[in-house]
C-alpha cells in the first residue's frame, strides 16, 4: 500500500508540473530587447521565431552616447528579457530607461536582466589605479569584447540560458538553433582564421578602443589609436606623434568606426600612405553587415583586401 | 535534459528503498535474490556513468571559469582593498559650478566670483524593490538637500512612485538640476514667477503613470508636497496647505534624428502674501500654468558631432493677494547648436512679468558659448542683456566652470 500511496503521490507531482509547464508552453512569445544590434542579432540566431527581438542603439551609431528617449521606455515596458553589453558601456543611457520602465521584469538582479558579458572573455581590465586622466575608460573592461566570435559563441550560450530558464518548454527548439549558430561561427572562425592567417601580426590603428578582441583573435597588431585617450577627440600633437610612429612601425592601415569624422584619419591616411577604412565594429554599422557572421565576413573581407593593396601581397 | 539526472537519480533510489522496506512482507526466494543483486549491479553501473559525465561536466565548467578573467564579481577597481562594506557603497559623484559675472547689474547683482554650488550625489539600489537618490548641493555657506527620494520602479498598475524630497515635474527647466542647463543661470520666467533658482522642489510624493496609445509616448504625473517651495512661491501654515503638481507629457520620435516634446503643467498651493505673524489671515493662493514644446535634432551617425535643441516654456502666474489678483505671464525661447565635439552654441530670449506685480516685465537677451573638454568637464561664457522694468538695464558677462568627479552619472536628455 505504502509503495502505491508514495506513486500516487509522484504521479501528482510529475502531473502538475507537467501541467505547469504545458502552461508555460503555451505562453506568447517572449519579448526580448537587445541594447545593440549585435547582442539583437545572436538573441535571434538561439530564439528564432519563438521570440520577438527589438533593438534600442543602432550599429552605425556610437553606443557609449544613445540618448535615453522616451520611446525606448515603452520598449522597454514590454519587454521580458533584457540583453545588455554591460561593462559600463551604456551606463550613460541605459539605468534611467531601466528605471522609467515600470518593468519588474528587467530591472537590475531580475530574471529578465541579462548581462551579456560575465562569463565572455574581456580584455583591458585596468589594474592598479583608474582615473579619468586617462580619459573615459571603462574600469570593467574594455566593452567591445562581442568583436570576437569566441565571445559570440559564449553570448549566446548565456542568452540560451536565460531563453530556457523563461521558456522551459522550448528547450529543444532553442538548443537545436543553438547549436546551429555554434557550428556556423565554428566553420566561420576556420574560414576567417585562414584567411588571416599569412597576414599575422599586420600592424594598425584605430579610431576608438573598439577592436582589441577583434584583433587579439585574427593576429592584429594595434599600435595606437587616433584618440589620444578614449573619449578624447585626436589633438594636433597626438596626430603629429601618430603620423611619426606610424611611418616609423610602417603602419598602412586605419580602421575607423562608421560614427567617427574621418577628417583627422585622411590627413593621418595622406601623410602616411595608410589606407583609411570605415569598418563597422557592430552589426548594422553598414548595409553589408545585417548580421552577426556577416560582420566579421564583411570586416575581414575589407581588412585583407586592404593589406593587399597596401602590401602588393 | 543533464540537469535533471540528479532529480531522476533521487527518484530511482526513492522508489527502490520503498521496494526494499516492503521486500520482507513477501517470502525470500533464491531467485528473487538474484534477480535484486542484477538489479542493483546494473544500477550502480549506470550511476557511476552518470556520475563520471557530471563531473566530466564539472571539470569542463571549471575549465571555463578559470578562462574568464574578470568575473561578475570583480568589482574592485581601486586595487587590493576592497571590502564587503564597500561593494555596496553607493556611486558618489560630485560636481562643481563655478559662476563669475562682468558688467554691471544694479538690480538682481550675483558675485564676481562664486563657488555656486557643489553637488554631492549618492545613488543606488535599495533592494529588489527600489532605488534612492540623494543630491545635496552646498552653496558657499549653506547645505541644502536638493532632492532624496526612494523609486519604486515596478509598482502594480504601471506606476513609477517617488517618495521624498524633489523637483517638481512642472515644465522641463524646473525639473533640470543647475549642471545640466544648457546655460549660466535660469530663465527670467523662473525666478519671477516659479521661485527663483531653486523652482518647485517640496517633500512630497510623486505618481507617474504611462497612459497606453499607439501614437505617442504618453505619460502623466500627479505630485501632492508639503506646500514650502522657493523663496516666495509656496508657504503652508497648516496641514491641509498642500501644493499640487499635475504634468502631462507627450513625446514622440518624428525621424531617428528628430524628436519632439510637448508638455502641460498645472500646480496650486497657498502663497505667503496672507502671513502675517506667521497666522495665514489672508489663505491666499496661487495657480501655475504652463506649457513646454522641446524640438530635438540630433543625427545618429554623427551624434557625437552635432545636435540641435530648442526648446520654449510658457507660465502663467494667477496669484491672489492683498488688493487682488495677479495674472503674470513668462516664457522663454532658446536653441542650442552643437558646432562641433566639443563647442556648443546657444541664444536664448525671455520675458516674464512678476508674480506679485503682473504688469512689471522684465525683458532678457543671452548668448552662450561653451567648450567640453571632455564629458566631464565644461567652460561656459554667457552674454546677458535684460531690460528691468524698475532699474537700469542691466550687461553682464557671465562665465561658468563645471566639473564632475567620480561615478559616471546619466547623460541629460
Amino acid at each position: 500500500m505504502k509503495i502505491t500511496k508514495s506513486f500516487i503521490g509522484m504521479m501528482l507531482v510529475l502531473a502538475a508540473m507537467l501541467m505547469f509547464s504545458t502552461t508555460a508552453g503555451a505562453q506568447a512569445k517572449l519579448n526580448v530587447v537587445a541594447t545593440t544590434e549585435d547582442l539583437a542579432s545572436i538573441a535571434t540566431e538561439v530564439g528564432g521565431d519563438h521570440i520577438v527581438i527589438d533593438s534600442i542603439a543602432k550599429g552605425y551609431q556610437d553606443p557609449h552616447f544613445v540618448e535615453a528617449k522616451p520611446s525606448f521606455i515603452l520598449k522597454l515596458q514590454k519587454a521580458d528579457i533584457l540583453i545588455l553589453v554591460g561593462r559600463e558601456l551604456e551606463i550613460g543611457w541605459l539605468p534611467p530607461l531601466i528605471t522609467q520602465s515600470r518593468n519588474s521584469k528587467i530591472q537590475v538582479g531580475a530574471d529578465g536582466y541579462l548581462d551579456a558579458s560575465l562569463q565572455a572573455q574581456i580584455l583591458e581590465v585596468p589594474n592598479g589605479q583608474v582615473t579619468r586622466a586617462e580619459g573615459d575608460v571603462h574600469p570593467l573592461g574594455n566593452p567591445h569584447y562581442w568583436m570576437d566570435p569566441e565571445n559570440g559563441k559564449i553570448i549566446a550560450k548565456e542568452i540560451f540560458d536565460r531563453l530556457v530558464k523563461l521558456r522551459p518548454n522550448d528547450r529543444a527548439y532553442f538548443e537545436m538553433r543553438l547549436n546551429d549558430f555554434v557550428s556556423r561561427v565554428n566553420a566561420g572562425e576556420k574560414r576567417w582564421t585562414a584567411m588571416m592567417a599569412p597576414y599575422k601580426g599586420t600592424k594598425v590603428v584605430t579610431y576608438h578602443r573598439s577592436f582589441p578582441n577583434f584583433a587579439e583573435r585574427f593576429g592584429l597588431n594595434i599600435v595606437g589609436y587616433v584618440e589620444p585617450k578614449p573619449g578624447i577627440p585626436p589633438t594636433p600633437q597626438h596626430t603629429l606623434d601618430l603620423i611619426n610612429q606610424m611611418k616609423k612601425d610602417g603602419v598602412k592601415l586605419v580602421m575607423v568606426e562608421p560614427y567617427f569624422d574621418l577628417k583627422t584619419p585622411n590627413a593621418i591616411g595622406r601623410e602616411t600612405g595608410a589606407e583609411v577604412m570605415v569598418m563597422p565594429p557592430s552589426v548594422g554599422g553598414n548595409k553589408d553587415v545585417p548580421d552577426y557572421i556577416k560582420l566579421f565576413d564583411s570586416d575581414l573581407n575589407m581588412l585583407v583586401t586592404a593589406i593587399r593593396k597596401t602590401t602588393g601581397k | 535534459m543533464r540537469s535533471q539526472w540528479p532529480a531522476t537519480l533521487f527518484i530511482v533510489l526513492f522508489v527502490f528503498s520503498l521496494s526494499l522496506q516492503a521486500q520482507p512482507a513477501a517470502a525470500p526466494q533464491a531467485a528473487d535474490l538474484n534477480a535484486i543483486r542484477a538489479q542493483i549491479d546494473a544500477l550502480r553501473a549506470d550511476y557511476e556513468k552518470k556520475i563520471q559525465d557530471l563531473q566530466k561536466q564539472l571539470d569542463e565548467v571549471q575549465v571555463q571559469v578559470n578562462r574568464a578573467p574578470a568575473s561578475s564579481t570583480s568589482t574592485a577597481v581601486t586595487g587590493g582593498s576592497v571590502s564587503a562594506s564597500k561593494v555596496f557603497n553607493p556611486d558618489i559623484s560630485v560636481i562643481g559650478d563655478f559662476l563669475g559675472a562682468a558688467g554691471s547689474n544694479k538690480v538682481n547683482p550675483s558675485p564676481a566670483l562664486e563657488m555656486h554650488e557643489s553637488e554631492v550625489a549618492f545613488q543606488a539600489t535599495v533592494d529588489p524593490y527600489a532605488r534612492a537618490d540623494f543630491f545635496i548641493s552646498f552653496g558657499e555657506q549653506g547645505v541644502n538637500l536638493e532632492e532624496g527620494y526612494i523609486t519604486f520602479p515596478a509598482v502594480p498598475g504601471g506606476l513609477l512612485v517617488k517618495v521624498g524630497k524633489m523637483r517638481a515635474a512642472f515644465g522641463k527647466v524646473n525639473g533640470l538640476h543647475n549642471h545640466v542647463l544648457p546655460w549660466t543661470d535660469r530663465p527670467l520666467m523662473t525666478q519671477n514667477l516659479i521661485g527663483g533658482e531653486d523652482g518647485i522642489d517640496d517633500t512630497g510624493i510623486s505618481i507617474a503613470r504611462l497612459i497606453p496609445n499607439r501614437f505617442v509616448f504618453l505619460e502623466t504625473t500627479v505630485q501632492a508636497f508639503r506646500g514650502d517651495s522657493g523663496e516666495n512661491l509656496f508657504k503652508s501654515s497648516q496641514r491641509g496647505d498642500l501644493n499640487y503638481v499635475g504634468h502631462l507629457r507627450a513625446y514622440r520620435d518624428v525621424t531617428d534624428d528628430t524628436n519632439v516634446d510637448l508638455g502641460f503643467s498645472f500646480s496650486r498651493g497657498h502663497n505667503s502674501s496672507g502671513v502675517v505673524n506667521d497666522i495665514d489671515v489672508g489663505r491666499f493662493m496661487t495657480r501655475l500654468y504652463g506649457g513646454d514644446a522641446t524640438i530635438r535634432w540630433k543625427p545618429l551617425q554623427r551624434s557625437v558631432y552635432h545636435s540641435f535643441v530648442g526648446r520654449t516654456e510658457f507660465v502663467w502666474s494667477r496669484r491672489n493677494q492683498p488688493g487682488g489678483v495677479q495674472d503674470a505671464k513668462g516664457y522663454f525661447v532658446s536653441g542650442e547648436y552643437q558646432l562641433g565635439r566639443r563647442w556648443y552654441s546657444g541664444v536664448r530670449y525671455d520675458r516674464a512679468g512678476r508674480a506679485d506685480a503682473a504688469s512689471t516685465i522684465d525683458l532678457g537677451k543671452s548668448a552662450t558659448l561653451s567648450y567640453s573638454p571632455s564629458e566631464f568637464s565644461l567652460i561656459r561664457g554667457q552674454y546677458r542683456r535684460t531690460q528691468y522694468a524698475d532699474g537700469p538695464t542691466a550687461n553682464e558677462f557671465l562665465f561658468q566652470f563645471q566639473f564632475s568627479i567620480g561615478a559616471h552619472g546619466a547623460h541629460p536628455f
